[in-house]
């Protein structure tokens, strides 16, 4: 036998559905114990080849087959969805969906009961699972008494209960902020370890995943391998952009800085990078070249929250006197780990929930009185998941819903609907159903709806999440534009990235309580205020910190600058 | 489940919570289908008389499910109203005697017939009720499916229940985040307005929901076949609680009170108790 | 779609959890004590897309649940709601919104299959049971089928088939997919 766990040989796959194949010619192999890592942007193939891997293809999702794919030696065409299910692992992206027991003892359990195994060694094979995610205290709890990582753990503990030989990954980290990202990382390096398993983990956030070593990073572009290599050879090709993956950042300074990444330098971990003081020095003297000012803002007092407390029925105090101003034409963003009370102050604002005491004052007016649909008209909230919003087919109709339900004439809500749509680059897609959209474009539909009801301020929950990055650009390049037109942006987020880059002033929140209000550059090159607030700090900050940089804040600050403009040059 | 939607499971340390979960289902369906056999008056008393003991034994206080009990009595007096309205002599039918109390109005008249037919309906419903509200307030809801399994129901649908129970509060707080930023768009499913408009304010909030909803079902049958869900002709469970004796005794005993009440039927030479 | 898979059990599990929420919280009032109950329609809809087991399953677990957390097992109805969501199956079995084509033939047999389910459930089904069960007058308990029936009929006919337009809406054709 050889070693190998997953081998692909001229392999492709064309879904019936579709017109044609979604993966081409691809050829890789996995040995035994590896641990490897597939990227590409969304729509590229990676999650179809995750299927392929663990056999939902061909066997729930029907299509063509060409080429072979060996998992574990076995040709999986001729095998079933149950028998490569006890060799892979699969833990999906969809935490919520992958958690199916009542409780976290019972998930853990599904397969062993679907195996028949008796109560008593369950229970046992149970707990060794769990206490190998270091989730053992928790047997009881329910999903929704978890966080996002701890259901991750228990998504893991799920499958390894079944001794597999090869664990799968698809997008381990979409729904994570990046503290419990890399949490999740280092699990999975010590679960390998300590089960000797083959992980396969498929990702586009690249920085993230390097965390902890992986032995070699295959690029799918357009359903096609593109590269083959250990991560420090792909880091030095210097592709990956062209391919809509972000390079880590610190990697994109150096280069700024004219520095040339070799696979000698192993650039795949700032921390245990080789850096030369040749390098060091053009890092210096590329921080030395002027910056624009930073974006000041309009000083104009707007919304204000002053000493807000709130508790949730069960008692659960979730936000304890918060106080801070939102200034007119801001873009700022809130900040914090899952269940820092980020969504409960959003709630508060848009008077969802009424706060225990405290006050919100809107261009100084109390807005005590106002129920949430005269809020509404002032403060507009798009959530997360842009298709729990979208209610009608017709992206026309959906737009000026809000308009018609206000009962204005059909030809002032004409008007105001196409100046929206226009506003939002919509204009041209006026007439398309709602479902020939890409996750982006709904996200726009759904700031098109409240923006057409000309609210002062809009409240965005999660605006990036689990997007790749060219989504994440398109996205939040046209929030830019539409706050550079007046409209004051609040952004609610776990993505450091999106501050960094695109807030002007960021809130921290951890346990119900406001830790910071200050730049995104001098928060996130805070060690103290990154640990409290369970945040992680950028790759920039250990760059600054490895060229002898003092002024760590102004360094960042300087890259999001420069990068910006490179970036809008292209 | 969350006592927020509604009734839901109470945590007690008690002889009946000890039961298993599929004792207690039985004894629910058994003891209404005694219930729904016969209106012998002196058997459905009896049975409200024992429902009340077993739910002292289970520690439930009864404040915990006043509220319940109020609003099924407001109910069952809409209930007889009605009956009333659309019947006034069924008791007079059914018992073949007419003891006249009064003359209200028109065709209505009052009679010891139709006030004691009443008065069965009533009885015959918080008959029904007890066993029901005991074994919704004393099983926990990750037991339920496996009891469902036990008693024969087919593993996959007591899997389907599990779900159920496992995606109400997703379901129901995707609901109240849905209807409330529709209202911040001015779209209040609960404003009084025209049928119409109100109808479209509706389907506005229930279509996302029930969309998003849907999309989840190929995860989760993703998810769930990814670990070997149906493969084999039967399962076993992680939260299975072995019968004791005290499990046989309770179905038997609610076993008996069926056989009693179709018994009962014979006797009484009908479904029907008649003092007339 | 519509044999028997996990995904038919995945969908029983799902839609009575929707089925739950909707008959609890999002009943519309229309006067004292009578409200449109859109969980029949949504019901409808399951039966036709998931088939007849889909449709009974979600009417027996949702409606027991409905029933067993506010205010105790009112069976003859839980039954009904069952058997409307089978026969709506049954009836509309040839219906097939997978493919992404819903014309106005499939609007009319749907509208077929909600007429002789609900009209079997409320106006026999149920009134039959409640006097066999509860011995209550016939005419009350027909009058209550008929108004509860005619209220589901018409509003299964309205959002019912709204949802399996839109539904159809969501899914490909085969091999029709291509990247501009």
């Amino acid at each position: 036998m050889d070693n190998t766990a997953i081998r692909f040989t001229n392999f492709g796959f064309k879904y019936n559905a579709q017109a044609r194949p979604t993966l081409y010619d691809i050829n890789f192999a996995v040995r035994e114990g590896e641990k490897m890592l597939v990227v590409g942007p969304s729509g590229s193939g990676k999650s179809t080849l995750a299927h392929c891997i663990n056999g939902l293809i061909p066997f729930s999702y029907p299509g063509e087959i060409t080429g072979t794919l060996l998992v574990g030696g076995r040709d999986t065409k001729k095998e079933s969805l149950f028998s490569l299910s006890k060799t892979v692992g699969t833990v999906l992206q969809d935490s919520d969906g992958q958690f199916i027991g009542l409780t976290v003892g019972e998930d853990i359990a599904f397969s062993l009961e679907n195996d028949c195994v008796p109560q008593g060694e369950m229970i046992s094979l149970t707990k060794e699972a769990a206490a190998m995610t270091g989730i053992e205290t928790h047997l009881s709890h329910a999903p929704y008494e978890l966080s996002g990582g701890q259901k991750q753990r228990v998504g893991l503990a799920g499958v390894i209960v079944d001794d597999v030989s090869i664990l799968l990954f698809d997008e381990p980290l979409a729904n994570l902020d990046p503290a419990t990202g890399c949490g999740a990382i280092d699990l999975i390096d010590r679960v390998m370890r300590k089960t000797g398993t083959s992980v396969l983990i498929i990702e586009h956030r690249l920085e993230d995943v390097l965390y902890r070593h992986v032995d070699r990073v295959v690029l799918i572009g357009d359903g096609r391998v593109v590269a083959d290599l250990p991560p420090n050879e792909l880091l030095s090709a210097g592709f990956l952009g062209e391919y809509g993956i972000r390079e880590p950042l610190y990697l994109t300074a150096l280069k700024y800085s004219g520095v040339e990444i070799t696979p000698e330098m192993s650039p795949e971990n700032i921390d245990t990078m080789r850096l030369y003081d040749a390098d060091t020095d053009k890092v210096k003297s590329w921080f030395a070249c002027p910056a624009p000012p930073p974006r000041v803002s309009s000083g104009i007092p707007f919304l204000e929250v002053l000493g807000v407390n709130f508790s949730y029925d069960e008692g659960r105090k979730a936000l304890s006197d918060i106080s801070f101003t939102v200034y007119k034409g801001e873009m700022l963003a809130v900040a914090g780990t899952n269940g820092a009370g980020k969504s409960t102050l959003a709630k508060i604002i848009c008077g969802f929930e009424t706060p225990d005491s405290g006050r919100v004052l809107l261009s100084g007016k109390d807005l005590k009185d106002d129920g949430i649909a005269l809020r509404g008209e002032k403060i507009g909230f798009v959530m997360q998941n842009p298709n729990q919003m979208i209610s009608k087919a017709m992206i026309f109709d959906e737009v000026a819903l809000g308009l018609r339900t206000k009962g204005l004439s059909e030809s002032e809500i004409k008007q105001r609907v196409n100046e929206t749509l226009e506003i939002c680059g919509l204009y041209p897609f006026r007439s398309w159903p709602v479902s020939a959209l890409s996750f982006g474009q709904k996200k726009r539909v759904t700031v098109a709806s409240i923006l057409v009801l000309r609210p002062e301020i809009i409240i965005l929950d999660e605006p990036t999440a689990g997007q790749d990055f060219r989504h994440y650009t398109e996205i939040m390049e046209f929030l830019l534009r539409l706050n550079k037109t007046g409209v004051t942006i609040i952004m609610i987020t776990h993505d450091m990235h999106l501050m960094l880059e695109y807030a002007n002033r960021a809130l921290v929140f951890s346990g119900g309580r406001m830790l910071a209000d200050s730049t995104p550059a001098k928060i996130l090159t805070d060690p103290k205020l990154v640990k409290m607030a369970s945040l992680k700090e950028t790759s920039l900050y250990s760059l600054a910190k490895r060229c002898g940089i003092e002024n760590t804040s102004g360094f960042v600050q300087h890259f999001i600058d420069y990068d910006r403009r490179v970036r809008n040059i292209e | 489940m969350s006592s927020k939607l509604g009734l839901g499971y109470i945590n007690r340390c008690s002889p009946v919570h000890s039961l298993t979960g599929a004792t207690k289902f039985l004894m629910a369906v058994l003891s209404s289908v005694a219930a729904m056999i016969t209106y012998d008056t002196r058997f459905l008393a009896a049975m409200i008389v024992g429902a009340a003991i077993v739910f002292k034994i289970s520690k439930i206080r009864f404040r915990e499910i006043r509220f319940v009990v109020i609003f099924i009595a407001v109910l069952m007096l809409i209930n007889s109203v009605a009956i009333f309205l659309f019947s006034p002599e069924e008791g007079v039918m059914i018992y073949g005697a007419r003891h006249e109390i009064a003359h209200l109005f028109g065709r209505y008249y009052l009679t010891q017939e139709q006030l004691f037919y009443m008065f069965n309906v009533i009885l015959k419903y918080f008959s029904v009720l007890p066993m029901a509200l005991l074994f919704i307030v004393t099983t926990q809801p990750s037991e339920f499916s496996s009891s469902l399994n036990r008693i024969g129901v087919n593993y996959k649908i007591a899997c389907s229940v599990a779900l159920t129970l496992r995606y109400i509060p997703d379901v129901k707080r995707d609901f109240d985040d849905i209807s409330r930023a529709q209202q911040a768009r001015g779209i209040d499913m609960s404003k009084d307005e025209r049928l119409i408009k109100r109808l479209q304010n509706v389907l506005s909030v229930i279509f996302p929901l029930i969309f998003s909803s849907l999309g989840r079902i190929d995860t989760i049958s993703n998810a769930m076949e990814l670990r070997g869900f149906g493969k084999n002709k039967t399962r076993t469970w992680y939260n299975d609680r072995p019968y004791r004796i005290a499990d046989y005794l309770a179905i038997a005993f609610c076993a008996v009170l069926v056989a009693v009440s179709i018994a009962l039927n014979a006797v009484n030479g009908g479904r029907f108790y008649n003092p007339f | 779609m519509k044999n028997v898979t996990v995904k038919t059990f995945v969908a029983i599990g799902i839609g009575s959890a929707l089925f739950f929420v909707l008959g609890r919280f999002a009943a519309i009032p229309v006067f004292a004590n009578t409200s449109v109950n859109l969980q029949y329609a949504f019901l409808g809809f399951m039966a036709v897309v998931f088939g007849p087991l889909a449709g009974a399953l979600i009417g027996l677990i949702g409606h027991s649940l409905i029933d067993f957390t506010s205010w105790g097992p009112w069976w003859s109805w839980i039954v009904t709601s069952a058997a409307v969501g089978g026969v709506i199956g049954i009836v509309g079995r040839k219906i097939d919104v997978e493919a992404g084509e819903f014309t106005t033939k499939s609007a009319i047999l749907f509208n077929i299959a909600n007429v002789v389910g609900n009209g079997i459930g409320w106006f026999i089904v149920a009134p039959t049971l409640d006097i066999l069960i509860y011995q209550e007058p016939a005419s009350k308990v027909y009058m209550q089928g008929i108004i509860a029936g005619t209220a589901n009929i018409v509003t299964t006919a309205i959002i019912g088939t709204l949802l399996l337009y839109a539904y159809s809406r969501t899914r490909t054709k085969k091999g029709s997919l291509d990247k501009e």
